[in-house]
């Protein structure tokens, strides 16, 4: 079994459009949460989220890209040029037949959907643009990420709904822990901030219209969020070899079924993936400093992770620290693992420990130190990253310091 | 005769239920009726829908959302309200 390393990471997300800008945004607790400006907005009884600002596709691709790139792919290659450039890596040579990509996204290309079906519906046009399809497909950022890099590895998207970037991540740690692959661009992204994106959100009335409170006694549900974030999981000895800069190492990683309720948390669903990244990685569940929890914000989510966490660490539930940064950026969905593993990194490399902000109230059934509003400096060694989506998938990665 | 506005409203508990109308009693808690979340906001749409009405109702704080779900008798009550002050 060979070790993976990350060596690249990228972003755009509502904190900033690069990995600096979230890291500092994490650093200063800022909340990136705004009115939206979308389209039919009056229209919206939920009318806030976590928006990329300042959006100009025109400054990073060119008309023939744009009229093929969804904005969930525009997202996605900007983050990978920025992770790729970051590792140093070049895949024009062989190495471009060992490396793939596997992407998380719950909805691919839903501003597509959304614009092509209002053309037909509402304007009553019997004609739409001829690359709707490939521009709305899942797997188009995937295909687009291969192309731009000349990866012609294994490459698929992952859609399993708010574990859609973990399930990715995890898939692509296990090919280059295997030796399938010598290094895998993954993540995900997600772009769903539009009028048929929200309004979809809004009749399961889990949704905030103010504020995403995770841990907080007064929390009142989710808030959406968009953008991608894109790492580069290479083989340790690859990346040794040439001198790369290690950023973390993924040491570890589970997935699992609840088996029980389509929108429904499950602690045992929950606990089973938490204990089976700790065993994957062969590390004990004192070494864990740092959780970057699933924490949507919502009743039911906050309260059972905190007692799955409760029930897998014991004692030790009491000493180490859980954040949820979708206070800040919001619930990116199927790109929320990518963004919130920025955070994992942020904490093992830089000492800084990303809080949980918009926290007002202390609940007693999250009793666990949720690092309230303020970052917080702390050297930690583990740290685990939790996804746990609709449809009862878990899927949970454990990252060590390089 | 038109319906009232608690036919209607029982109607669709009921069915939510899989039972009949007249096996609902006014005092029946949801719980009780075999109602779980998706049901209760599945019933809350075909309220509104029925209606025509917006139903303050947020999954994640029942208590405060302003609509009393406790009972059948509390639902029909606040329905009737919305109802009530419903534009012309």
């Amino acid at each position: 079994m060979n070790r993976v390393v990350i060596t690249g990471a990228g972003t755009i997300n509502a904190l900033a459009h690069d990995v600096t800008g979230t890291l500092e945004a994490f650093r200063e607790g800022r909340c990136g949460i705004t009115e939206l400006e979308i389209r039919d907005r009056d229209r919206l009884s939920i009318q806030i989220g976590g928006q990329v600002h300042n959006w100009d596709p025109e400054a990073h691709f060119n008309r023939q890209q744009i009229v093929l790139y969804d904005k969930f792919t525009q997202f996605t290659l900007l983050a990978a040029r920025e992770a790729v450039a970051q590792a140093g890596l070049n895949f024009d040579g062989h190495l471009g037949y060992e490396t793939g990509v596997v992407l998380g996204t719950a909805g691919g290309g839903v501003n597509t959907w959304d614009e092509n079906y209002r053309a037909v519906y509402e304007e009553g046009k019997n004609r739409v643009h001829p690359f709707v399809v490939p521009k709305l497909m899942n797997n188009a950022a995937a295909s687009h990420l291969s192309m731009e890099f000349n990866l012609k590895g294994p490459a698929f998207s992952v859609a399993t709904a708010c574990a859609s970037s973990n399930h990715a991540m995890g898939l692509a740690f296990q090919m280059v822990r295997s030796g399938g692959a010598k290094a895998m661009l993954t993540g995900g992204s997600e772009s769903m901030l539009c009028f048929g994106g929200i309004k979809a959100w809004e009749g399961l009335r889990v949704m905030s219209k103010d504020a995403c409170r995770p841990f907080s006694l007064n929390r009142n549900g989710m808030v959406q969020g968009e953008g991608a974030a894109i790492f580069v999981f290479e083989d340790h000895d690859h990346a040794r070899a040439r001198g790369a800069e290690i950023l973390a190492e993924v040491a570890g990683f589970a997935m699992t079924s609840d088996a029980s309720d389509i929108v429904m948390p499950s602690k045992q669903g929950a606990a089973r993936a938490i204990g089976g990244a700790l065993r994957d990685a062969r590390i004990s569940g004192d070494r864990v400093g740092y959780i970057n929890a699933h924490g949507t914000g919502t009743a039911a989510n906050d309260k059972t992770e905190c007692a799955a966490v409760a029930d897998v660490f014991g004692p030790h539930a009491d000493r180490l620290m859980i954040s949820s940064t979708k206070s800040m950026h919001g619930h990116l969905i199927g790109g929320t693992g990518a963004v919130e593993l920025l955070a994992c990194i942020m904490a093992l490399r830089d000492g800084v420990i990303a809080p949980t902000i918009g926290y007002e109230e202390p609940d007693p059934e999250c009793a666990l130190d949720v690092v309230p509003n303020t970052a917080r400096e702390a050297q930690v060694d583990v740290v685990l990253s939790n996804a746990f989506a609709f449809g009862g998938l878990n899927a949970v990665l454990a990252l060590r310091r390089a | 005769m038109a319906q009232t506005v608690k036919d209607r409203v029982v109607a669709i508990i009921a069915e939510q239920a899989v039972l009949d109308p007249s096996d609902i009693s006014p005092e029946s808690t949801l719980e009780s009726l075999g109602i779980d979340s998706l049901g209760l906001v599945e019933s809350i749409f075909a309220i509104e829908e029925a209606f025509d009405i917006s139903v303050p109702f947020n999954a994640n704080d029942p208590a405060e959302s302003g609509f009393d779900i406790s009972t059948v008798a509390s639902i029909v009550a606040a329905v009737e309200a919305l109802v009530a002050a419903r534009p012309a």
